[in-house]
């Protein structure tokens, strides 16, 4: 099989405009979230991280948009058109496009949206981003809870392997919305401080809204830098509840031993593990419990929650680029939030920005409906 | 065993107030509204599986259909790859309706849990124990070329023995289940025009 | 009480979607989580909710759900302890 690679990429966040502005800041231990007041969404003030609307709309401009697109829209555009311009290439039968997202323009069905409920199908969300840019493929709209990030990576992969496709540009986000957070807050999920991955005093998720997209590709002459080939992947089910974890995380140790397996290495090989660590009691156990199956519980570990919160549909390919730069600079990035291990198994938390030299990572999502994704990467540029 | 190779082992139809499995109706009702006629669907079959009940519309439908094509076989380890126009909008909206009340409003875990369209997947493999892999896309219409490449993918590099693939949408009261089961044997050679020519079967 | 413990019965019936579950088969002191009714963690948090909404009362630490959940004949006492409508 022909190698997999993630190329160009780019991140939209409460840090910048680009990838680097998250890196560098994720770099120095800051944190992305910050206490927002927003009735419409909560009635009380809680912790999120927001792309600011006005550098939003001027980075929007700069593509002259003909029409008008929702926030999302924008965001997930101004994303690609980022990637897509840094890969140079041609948009042409051989390019595929992927959308990951697990609501869309869910907000649309509000009532006071200037948008016609239409908008709310995904399949035009994704019509949208691929008429922007003129791609000659209809886009493939992946939704598949928290996974849908990595997932998608995974799905761009296998169409570049049966020859579908040479290139693969996969863009995700999703909103931070009324509809969210209140669904959230029925599930007494949601943490009223910045969340605490894997800590003793860990007390739920934070919300957070990125936009982030990447280039996947069988070509090794248009890499970047910080490159990494896909080596291993897989999804498995928990096939125990649709919103409990499994107590013996069965579908992520079995996501992971597949992924590994697919790799043809041992959990020795990995380097480093950007795990989802959403900070709720429930999950981070199961990830524990997970990690010490497959014999990665002295393997370093993080969650980014605690620099962007849980950004659902995009979360995976953010957290995955992250992992990039990390391997490329060969820097450990901390586990913000974390103080003291709070879960039944010994995990290696990164407490601090660390110097390691490494070449692999695995990165693990989890979510609603019991799915599980695993993924390895490779350094390219050692 | 190349893509050439595979099969549709079994297909079944949810519409028009018909279940049919590979061709042959096994019930029909003529129920209009659609928790009537699933819930009769659900009763004819013997289900016997109580959670049937808390489940949304789309989970319903999905569920039943991978109950006609799963109920008899030994095999677990099924890839699901569905897909779908409207996602998780029917419960989409009856969340959206319970939030957005002047006064009282009130989110409904139960109902917040399954606006996602995956969790119909998360049913299926907790009902036939299915520790495998499961994809949701969203498509304008049925793509049986896109989910083909994919389910190769999944059978040549043996990470499943079979896949259930297919379209299951549930939008304003019209329901719409087409599910099939790809595998090494079977009943018709896996191909578009073959899939697509099923699918528009009455 | 008993009123209320029948409204419970009926309550939870309708809110959790409990087919074919009538309120005679429910005893006063059956567990309503683990064996007997068999609910599950998604059924905890709609009663959370229900306290709320029907009853209003809002639980500080959902974990109290646990011990109040146990049976109707609990969740009766505390409703009829806290109840603010």
């Amino acid at each position: 099989m022909n190698s997999v690679y993630l190329s160009h990429n780019n991140i939209i966040s409460a840090y910048g405009f680009d990838s680097a502005a998250a890196v560098s800041s994720i770099k120095n231990e800051v944190s992305g979230l910050s206490l927002v007041d927003d009735s419409k969404i909560l009635p009380n003030p809680f912790y999120s991280s927001l792309i600011p609307q006005g550098s939003l709309s001027e980075a929007f401009e700069k593509l002259n948009p003909k029409e008008a697109y929702t926030r999302l829209e924008q965001i997930l555009l101004v994303s690609l058109a980022d990637t897509i311009k840094k890969s140079g290439i041609e948009l042409s039968d051989r390019v595929g496009l992927i959308v990951s997202t697990t609501k869309g323009n869910i907000d649309v069905l509000e009532d006071d949206s200037p948008f016609n409920e239409e908008r709310a199908y995904l399949n035009e969300l994704g019509k949208k981003i691929e008429n922007f840019f003129g791609f000659k493929n209809e886009a493939i709209v992946l939704s598949n809870a928290c996974v849908s990030g990595v997932l998608a990576l995974a799905v761009a992969k296998r169409f570049i392997h049966q020859k579908r496709y040479d290139h693969v540009f996969v863009v995700a986000g999703d909103l931070v919305s009324k509809f969210i957070l209140t669904g959230f807050n029925s599930f007494q999920a949601l943490s009223e401080t910045p969340c605490r991955p894997y800590c003793k005093t860990r007390a739920g998720i934070n919300i957070g809204e990125v936009g982030c997209s990447v280039l996947v590709t069988a070509d090794n002459t248009n890499l970047v830098d910080e490159s990494v080939r896909i080596i291993g992947e897989a999804s498995c089910n928990d096939a125990n509840h649709i919103s409990g974890p499994s107590r013996t995380g069965e579908g992520l140790y079995r996501s992971i031993v597949s992924a590994m397996n697919q790799a043809e290495i041992e959990a020795d090989a990995i380097d480093y593990i950007s795990a989802h660590g959403t900070a709720t009691n429930y999950n981070d156990e199961m990830e524990a419990i997970a990690f010490n199956r497959a014999n990665l519980q002295h393997t370093p570990l993080n969650s980014l929650k605690g620099y962007f919160g849980h950004t659902l549909g995009a979360s995976g390919l953010l957290e995955t680029i992250i992992g990039m730069y990390s391997l490329h600079s060969n820097t450990l990035f901390a586990s913000l939030g974390f103080q003291e291990l709070g879960v039944s198994k010994p995990l290696h938390i990164i407490k601090k920005t660390t110097a390691k030299e490494s070449s692999i990572f695995l990165k693990t999502a989890s979510g609603f409906g019991g799915c599980n994704t695993a993924a390895i990467f490779q350094k390219v540029n050692s | 065993m190349s893509s050439a190779d595979y099969k549709i082992k079994s297909y079944c139809h949810i519409r028009d107030g018909k279940v049919s499995k590979n061709g042959e109706v096994l019930f029909s009702d003529s129920s209009e509204e659609f928790s009537a006629f699933i819930k009769a669907t659900y009763k004819h079959f013997e289900t016997d599986y109580s959670k049937f009940f808390k489940m949304d519309n789309l989970s319903k439908l999905a569920f039943m259909g991978a109950e006609v094509l799963l109920r008899d076989t030994d095999e677990k380890n099924i890839a699901l790859i569905l897909s779908n126009r409207a996602s998780s909008l029917d419960t989409d909206r009856k969340h959206q309706a319970a939030i957005s009340k002047q006064s009282g409003a009130f989110a409904s875990p139960a109902v917040f849990v399954y606006t996602l369209p995956n969790i119909c997947m998360g049913e299926i493999s907790i009902r036939h124990e299915l520790y495998s892999e499961n994809s949701f896309f969203i498509f304008a219409e049925f793509k049986p070329h896109l989910l083909s490449d994919y389910a190769n993918d999944l059978l040549e590099t043996e990470k499943a023995n079979e896949v259930l693939c297919g379209w299951v949408d549930y939008d304003k009261g019209k329901y719409d289940a087409f599910l099939y089961v790809i595998a090494k044997k079977g009943l018709l050679p896996l191909d578009t025009g073959e899939l697509t020519k099923l699918y528009r079967t009455k | 009480m008993s009123e209320l413990k029948l409204e419970l019965k009926e309550k939870i019936i309708e809110q959790l979607n409990l087919e074919d579950v009538s309120v005679d088969e429910i005893a006063d002191n059956d567990p309503l989580f683990g064996e007997g009714l068999g609910l599950d963690s998604i059924d905890a948090l709609e009663l959370i909710v229900m306290l709320d909404k029907d009853y209003g009362i809002k639980l500080a630490d959902p974990k109290e759900g646990r011990k109040i959940f146990e049976s109707i004949d609990t969740m009766a006492a505390y409703i009829a302890a806290n109840r603010s409508n």
